[in-house]
C-alpha cells in the first residue's frame, strides 16, 4: 500500500543543482581536468545523474566527458530473490581501458550495488582508476565501500526509503524520505 | 518473470514471455559480443545438468557455452555415459541425479514427452533441448530472435517453413511461437511430409514452393531428418532438391529484404544449395550466435525467478 | 448352500423381467424366481434398491498366465473380474507360450478351477504362435473348451491366411475374433493419427489402419460363412462397415471398450499419461460419440474391457516406449452405470444385453436366464455404492487404469458363480 506522501524533502531542485556543481568541481580537481575521464551511470537513476554531471563538467571545463550506462542485473548477489523485470542493456560507447571512470548512482546504501557494478565494469575492461559519485549517502554499509563524491549525507533508518527524483525522468529534481511500505530494493 | 516454471514447449508461452526472453537475450548478446570478459556471475553456484539422451553437437555446445558464460556449474551426461542406455529407467536416472541437488536439467531426448516426465521426478527446473518429434523451444526462441533482429518486429511477417514438417520438432515449436507473436506461417513440403492435422497449427499447407516463395519475408528451411524417414517418403535426395530445395533460382524469387534461416546442420545439396546457404540473405550463422544469448536468457529467467528462500 | 435374494429389481430381457422379485438359489442353480418367496434354510440377502441381473461377461481380457505372471495371473485376474461384477471372462491367447493348443486351453481352465472364483473361457490362437503363418490346432482347442479364436494383439496380416483361418473355423460352432490392424499403415504408431499425433509429436496410428482390415474381414466372412467378431472397435467409419454388414445379414458382430466409449484423444495431455496409451488408440471425441450411439442402437453387440495389465515399470516411462493397454475389469460396470444407465441414456435391459446376454451368445456359452433351472451366475448391482478408482481399490495385480482418480457411483456388490457367493457386499471372498 502506498503511503500518503514523503516524511520530508531533504533536497530540492536548488540544493541538487548546487550539489551537482560542487561534485563536478571536485571531480575536475581530483582528476586535474576532464581529460581521460569517463562517466558510467548505474542503471537506472545513476544514468541521468551521470548525464547532468557530464553537462556540468562540459560547462566548466569545455570538455565533455563521455557517458555510458551499466546494467548490473547479471552481477547482483541476490539473484533468486528477484530479477529485474526490465533490463537496460549495458552500453558504454567508449573504451574503459586506461581511463579514469566515475561510477554514478543516486543513493549509496549497503554498498552491494557498487560491488556488483565494480565486477561488471572490470569484466568490460581495466580502467586506470574507478571513483564513485552519489547524490545521497544514507549510511548502513555492509561492505567496505565509500563514495568519493557525495551530494548529501542523510542519516536514515532501515525502515525508511530515500527516493531521488530526476527532472525529465520522474518529475522535478528532489530527494525525499519515506516510510517504507514495501520491500523496495536498495537503490 | 516467465509465466512457466519449465521450458517444455512454446505452446505454453505467452507473447509476453517470448518478448521477455528476446529482450533479455539482447542484454546477453552485448556480453557475448564484448571484447572483455564474456561472462557474468548471474548463475554462480547453480548446478545445471545437461542430459543428452540423443546425440547432439550444436545444441549441446550452445547450452554449455551459455552455462559457462552465466558462471553456472555444469555436469554433462548422455550418449555412452548415460545409464539410460544400460537399461535404467528414466525415472531412476532422474531421481539419482536429483538426489545430488541440482538446480536445472537441460534435456535432449529421442522420445517425445521426456522433459515433461522428468519434471514429475525432480524439483529442479527443466529445459527441453529437443524431444523426439515434439518440441524444440530453445531453437524457436533463437529463430525468433534472429528474425526480430533483422526486421525489428515479428508481427505481420510472412514465414514459410519448408521441408519435413511431419517429423520436425523445430516446426512443432517454431510455428506456434510465430503465430503467438503475430506472424503468418505457411507450411511447405511434399504431401508425405505434411503434418497429420494442419488445423492444429491453423496455417496453410502447400506442396507448391514456387507459388508462395515470392511472398515470404522469411524462408525457413528444415533439415531433412534422413535418420527419421521411416518408409521412404521421398524418392531421392536429387528429386527433393529439385522440388523443395532452396536453390539460386528460388532465392532470386524472394523479396528484396527477405531472409533465409536453417536450424542446422545443413544437408547441402538437398534442402539448401551451397550458393544460397552462404549468400547475403542467409542468417544461418546469426542463428547460431543468437542461440547462446537466447539460451542464457532462458536459463537466467527460469533460475532467477526461483525463490531460493533467502529473505530480504 | 441356499441363498434368497430378496426384493431386488430383477432385470432380464430374455424372460421379460424388470420388476422387484425374490430369487432363490439352491446349489449351482436358480431354484425359484417369484414374489414373496420363503426359504427357512437360505441365507437372505437384502436386495432392496439393488438390481439383480444375469452374471456379467467380459469377452476380452488378458490374464498373462502363463508367461507374464508378474503382470497378472489367472487367480489375480479372476479376483478382479469378480470384484468388477463379472461371472465369466474370455482370456486372450497372447500368453507365453501362446495358447495355440488344447493343452494350453486345459491349463487355463484348470488354473481357473483352482482359483475357484469366476468362469474363465479361454480363447485359442488362430495361427500357430500367433505368427500369422500356419493354422493353430483349432479343433484340438475346441475339444478342450476354447470359447473362440483370435490372434488378438495384432491382425492376421495376410488376407490369404485370414481366409484360411475363417474357412477352417467355419466347421466348428465358434467365432473368429479379430484385432483389426493393417501394420503397414500403423508402423511406429503410438497415438491416433491427426490432431493428437501432431500436438504431441509422435507417429500416428491412423483410423484407416483399423477400418481397412474390418472391411477386408467382413468380405472374408461373406465368402467363408464364418462368424466374425470385430474386437475393440474404435472408429465411426469402422462401425459403419459393421452396420452395413449386419444390414446385409452377414454373421458379423463387434465389441467396444469403456475407454473408447468414454475417453478420447483430447484426454491425452502433454503430461503424456501412459495409462491412456492403448491399441487401438483413443480416437476423436466424434468417434467416441459414435461408439456410444452404436452401443445404444444395436450396431455394437457388447462391452468388453480389453483388460491389459502391465507392471508399473512398463508404464512409468516415456510414452513411445510404454506398453499398450490398460486394466478395466473393475471400472467397466461402474463406468457404464455412471455414464449410461443411471443418467437414463441406456436402459437396464440394454446394459444386460451388451454385458451379459450377447457375449454369452458370441462365446457359445449356455445362456443364463433369471428363471428356475438356469445356472446361478448372477450379479447384484448397488446403484448407490461409491467406487473411488485408486490402486488400493483395484484387486488386479497391475494398476494401469486409465480412470485412476475417478469417483463413480454404482457398482456390483454381490456376485454368484455357480451358486457360490464369491463377492459379498463389494468384497471378494478368498478361495
Amino acid at each position: 500500500m502506498e503511503n500518503m506522501g514523503p516524511k520530508a524533502t531533504i533536497m530540492d531542485d536548488v540544493a541538487m543543482r548546487r550539489a551537482v556543481t560542487r561534485i563536478a568541481h571536485e571531480i575536475l580537481e581530483h582528476n586535474e581536468g576532464a581529460q581521460g575521464l569517463g562517466l558510467v551511470g548505474i542503471v537506472s537513476r545513476g544514468v541521468p545523474i551521470a548525464r547532468i554531471l557530464s553537462n556540468e563538467i562540459a560547462d566548466i571545463e569545455g570538455t565533455r566527458p563521455p557517458v555510458g550506462q551499466l546494467d548490473i542485473s547479471f552481477y547482483r548477489d541476490d539473484i533468486g530473490r528477484s530479477i529485474a523485470p526490465v533490463l537496460h542493456a549495458t552500453n558504454i560507447p567508449f573504451d574503459v581501458n586506461r581511463r579514469d571512470i566515475v561510477l554514478v548512482d543516486d543513493v549509496l546504501y549497503t554498498g552491494r550495488t557498487v560491488r556488483s557494478a565494480l565486477d561488471a565494469l572490470m569484466d568490460i575492461g581495466r580502467p586506470r582508476t574507478v571513483q564513485l559519485a552519489v547524490m545521497v549517502d544514507r549510511g548502513h554499509r555492509e561492505l567496505p565501500i565509500r563514495a568519493d563524491y557525495v551530494g548529501k549525507n542523510v542519516p536514515s533508518s532501515h525502515a525508511e526509503d530515500i527516493r531521488v527524483h530526476i527532472k525529465g525522468t520522474d518529475g522535478d529534481n528532489s530527494v525525499t524520505i519515506w516510510d517504507k511500505t514495501h520491500n523496495k530494493k536498495e537503490a | 518473470m516467465l509465466s512457466v516454471r519449465h521450458l517444455i514447449d512454446t505452446t505454453s508461452l505467452t507473447a509476453d514471455d517470448i518478448t521477455q526472453i528476446l529482450d533479455t537475450a539482447r542484454s546477453f548478446a552485448e556480453i557475448n559480443a564484448r571484447k572483455g570478459i564474456k561472462k557474468v556471475p548471474a548463475l554462480r553456484g547453480r548446478t545445471i545438468v545437461n542430459l543428452f539422451l540423443e546425440p547432439s553437437t550444436r545444441t549441446r555446445s550452445s547450452f554449455e557455452l551459455a552455462e559457462k558464460r552465466l558462471s553456472a556449474d555444469t555436469l554433462n551426461m548422455g550418449g555412452s555415459t548415460s545409464s539410460v542406455v544400460k537399461g535404467e529407467s528414466l525415472a531412476d536416472t532422474i531421481q539419482t541425479i536429483d538426489a545430488m541437488n541440482v538446480d536445472m536439467f537441460v534435456v535432449r531426448a529421442r522420445l517425445a514427452g521426456t522433459p515433461q516426465k522428468i519434471t514429475e521426478n525432480t524439483d529442479a527446473i527443466v529445459i527441453n533441448a529437443g524431444d523426439g518429434k515434439h518440441q524444440h523451444p530453445t531453437q524457436a526462441m533463437l529463430d525468433l530472435y534472429t528474425i526480430r533482429e533483422h526486421f525489428g518486429h515479428l508481427d505481420g511477417l510472412k514465414v514459410a517453413i519448408v521441408g519435413d514438417l511431419a517429423h520436425s520438432r523445430v516446426c512443432g515449436s517454431l510455428a506456434p511461437a510465430l503465430k503467438t507473436m503475430g506472424a503468418e506461417v505457411t507450411l511447405v513440403g511434399p504431401p508425405t511430409f505434411l503434418v497429420d492435422d494442419p488445423t492444429y497449427y491453423a496455417c496453410p499447407q502447400t506442396s507448391d514452393f514456387d507459388s508462395v516463395i515470392a511472398d515470404m519475408d522469411v524462408v525457413y528451411m528444415l533439415r531433412v531428418q534422413l535418420e527419421r524417414m521411416e518408409g521412404a517418403a521421398i524418392p531421392s535426395k536429387r528429386e527433393y532438391n529439385r522440388l523443395y530445395g532452396l536453390d539460386l533460382r528460388r532465392e532470386r524469387m524472394m523479396k528484396e529484404n527477405a531472409i533465409i534461416c536453417h536450424p542446422g546442420p545443413m544437408n547441402r545439396g538437398m534442402e539448401i544449395n551451397t550458393e544460397v546457404a552462404d549468400c547475403a540473405r542467409s542468417r544461418i550463422l546469426d542463428q547460431v550466435t543468437a542461440g547462446v544469448a537466447t539460451r542464457m536468457a532462458e536459463m537466467y529467467l527460469l533460475l532467477g525467478g526461483e525463490n531460493d528462500g533467502i529473505s530480504d | 448352500m441356499a441363498y434368497l435374494i430378496r426384493g431386488a429389481n430383477v432385470v432380464d430381457p430374455q424372460v421379460g423381467l424388470n420388476e422387484i422379485c425374490d430369487v432363490l438359489v439352491e446349489g449351482d442353480k436358480i431354484a425359484q424366481v417369484g414374489k414373496d418367496l420363503d426359504a427357512t434354510d437360505a441365507t437372505v440377502i437384502d436386495g432392496a434398491g439393488k438390481y439383480l441381473v444375469p452374471g456379467l461377461v467380459d469377452m476380452h481380457v488378458h490374464f498373462r498366465d502363463p508367461g507374464f505372471e508378474y503382470k497378472e495371473t489367472i487367480t489375480t485376474g479372476s479376483r478382479a473380474a469378480v470384484h468388477g461384477g463379472f461371472t465369466d471372462v474370455a482370456t486372450m491367447p497372447n500368453t507365453s507360450p501362446v495358447t495355440d493348443s488344447g493343452s494350453e486351453i486345459r491349463y487355463q481352465i484348470e488354473q481357473a478351477q483352482m482359483a475357484n472364483l469366476c468362469h474363465v473361457r479361454p480363447m485359442g490362437a488362430l495361427t500357430a504362435e500367433q505368427k500369422g503363418e500356419s493354422l493353430a490346432e483349432i479343433g484340438d482347442m475346441v475339444a478342450e473348451g476354447a470359447s473362440a479364436f483370435s490372434d488378438d494383439g495384432h491382425g492376421v496380416q495376410s488376407a490369404g491366411m485370414m481366409r484360411t483361418c475363417m474357412e477352417y473355423v467355419s466347421q466348428f460352432d465358434r467365432v473368429v475374433c479379430a484385432h483389426c490392424e493393417v501394420e503397414s499403415l500403423t508402423t511406429n504408431g503410438v497415438i491416433n493419427e491427426g490432431r493428437a499425433s501432431t500436438r504431441l509429436g509422435m507417429f500416428g496410428w491412423p483410423a484407416l489402419g483399423e477400418e481397412l482390415e474390418i472391411m477386408r474381414d467382413i468380405e472374408l466372412a461373406r465368402i467363408t460363412g464364418c462368424d466374425f467378431h470385430v474386437c475393440h472397435i474404435s472408429t465411426a467409419r469402422g462401425l459403419e462397415y459393421v452396420r452395413r454388414a449386419k444390414a446385409e445379414g452377414l454373421p458379423v458382430t463387434c465389441e467396444v471398450t469403456p475407454h473408447h466409449l468414454f475417453l478420447c484423444e483430447d484426454d491425452i495431455t502433454d503430461a503424456y499419461n501412459t495409462n491412456l496409451k492403448m491399441n487401438p488408440p483413443l480416437r476423436t471425441s466424434a468417434d467416441a460419440a459414435a461408439m456410444r450411439e452404436g452401443l445404444l442402437d444395436g450396431s455394437i453387440d457388447c462391452v468388453v474391457t480389453d483388460h491389459a495389465p502391465h507392471a508399473a515399470h512398463e508404464k512409468d516411462c516415456e510414452w513411445e516406449i510404454a506398453y499398450f493397454g490398460c486394466v478395466g475389469l473393475e471400472t467397466s460396470l461402474p463406468l457404464m452405470l455412471a455414464n449410461m444407465v443411471l443418467p437414463g441414456k441406456m436402459s437396464w435391459e440394454r446394459m444386460v444385453e451388451v454385458m451379459a446376454i450377447n457375449p454369452r451368445r458370441i462365446l457359445r456359452l449356455d445362456p443364463v436366464r433369471l428363471e428356475a433351472g438356469s445356472s446361478a451366475d448372477l450379479t447384484l448391482i448397488d446403484p448407490q455404492m461409491v467406487v473411488h478408482v485408486t490402486p488400493e481399490y483395484l484387486q488386479c495385480k497391475s494398476k494401469n487404469s486409465s480412470f485412476l482418480g475417478l469417483t463413480l457411483k454404482g457398482c456390483a456388490c454381490d456376485v454368484f458363480v455357480d451358486g457360490r457367493h464369491v463377492l459379498v457386499d463389494g468384497k471378494v471372498v478368498e478361495a
